[in-house]
């Protein structure tokens, strides 16, 4: 029962890090400002989703993790491709 | 228990590695060295929550899905974190105003993109910078 809060702290500490990258995604200024703040929310929301199966006892959460961490990485490169070769 | 303290240990200093990552991301000056924070600090508190959640389920199969995702992570952060970069420096993302030395700057050739050692002093190599706080 105790250590189940340690959990929910670490779930607390996390979200104020998703805050704090989302500030920066609304604030910009500039469009890779925006993408490397939407590349750490995503990262943010793997530890979120670990902490979460950790809480409940369910390690079938992890499998979500792998495929965030896959996506958000294929996301990051397009936005790369496209941001190198726009005409501004 | 003692088990389960060292799981409580871990989780929230991967915990505090990541406030840290968002902390840095908010805060710092310039694209660059926020980048310098996300992309480090980041992984670093994924894989000890990653770690943690090993630990905690102490599986062979759970850790080893662990595993993957700590190599995944190790191995796909930082080409993610070169390829923005290398993205921003072209789009004329502005440097912060106390950088000492841009050793980059007349080194690339606007048209194709391509690094030239010995390159004269010509405006084809010159990367418009845009002005600071500029939305795009």
């Amino acid at each position: 029962m105790k250590i189940d809060v340690i959990w929910t702290l670490a779930l607390v500490i996390i979200s104020l890090g998703i805050v704090c990258a989302f500030l920066r995604l609304i604030r910009g200024p500039s469009l890779p400002d925006r993408v490397v703040a939407l590349d750490l929310v995503v990262t943010l929301a793997i530890g979120i989703i670990v902490c979460y199966a950790i809480l409940f006892n369910q390690p079938a959460f992890l499998d979500v993790a792998i495929i965030i961490a896959l996506i958000s990485f294929l996301g990051t490169i397009a936005f790369a491709y496209y941001i190198e070769r726009r005409v501004r | 228990m003692i088990r389960e303290w060292l799981v409580a240990l871990v989780i929230l200093f991967g915990a505090f590695f990541m406030l840290v990552a968002g902390l840095g991301l908010l805060r710092l000056p310039d694209l660059f060295l926020r980048m310098s924070a996300t992309s480090k600090a980041a992984t670093l508190g994924a894989g000890l929550v990653l770690a943690a959640a090993a630990i905690y389920f102490n599986e062979e199969g759970i850790t080893a899905r662990v595993l993957a995702i700590i190599f995944f992570l190790l191995l796909t952060a930082p080409v993610a974190a070169h390829m923005i970069g290398r993205a921003a420096y072209f789009d004329g993302v502005p440097l912060w105003e106390g950088t000492l030395i841009n050793e980059l700057r007349g080194h690339y050739r606007t048209s194709d993109h391509e690094l030239v050692r010995e390159a004269p002093p010509s405006p084809e190599f010159f990367i418009p910078e845009g002005k600071e706080g500029e939305d795009s």
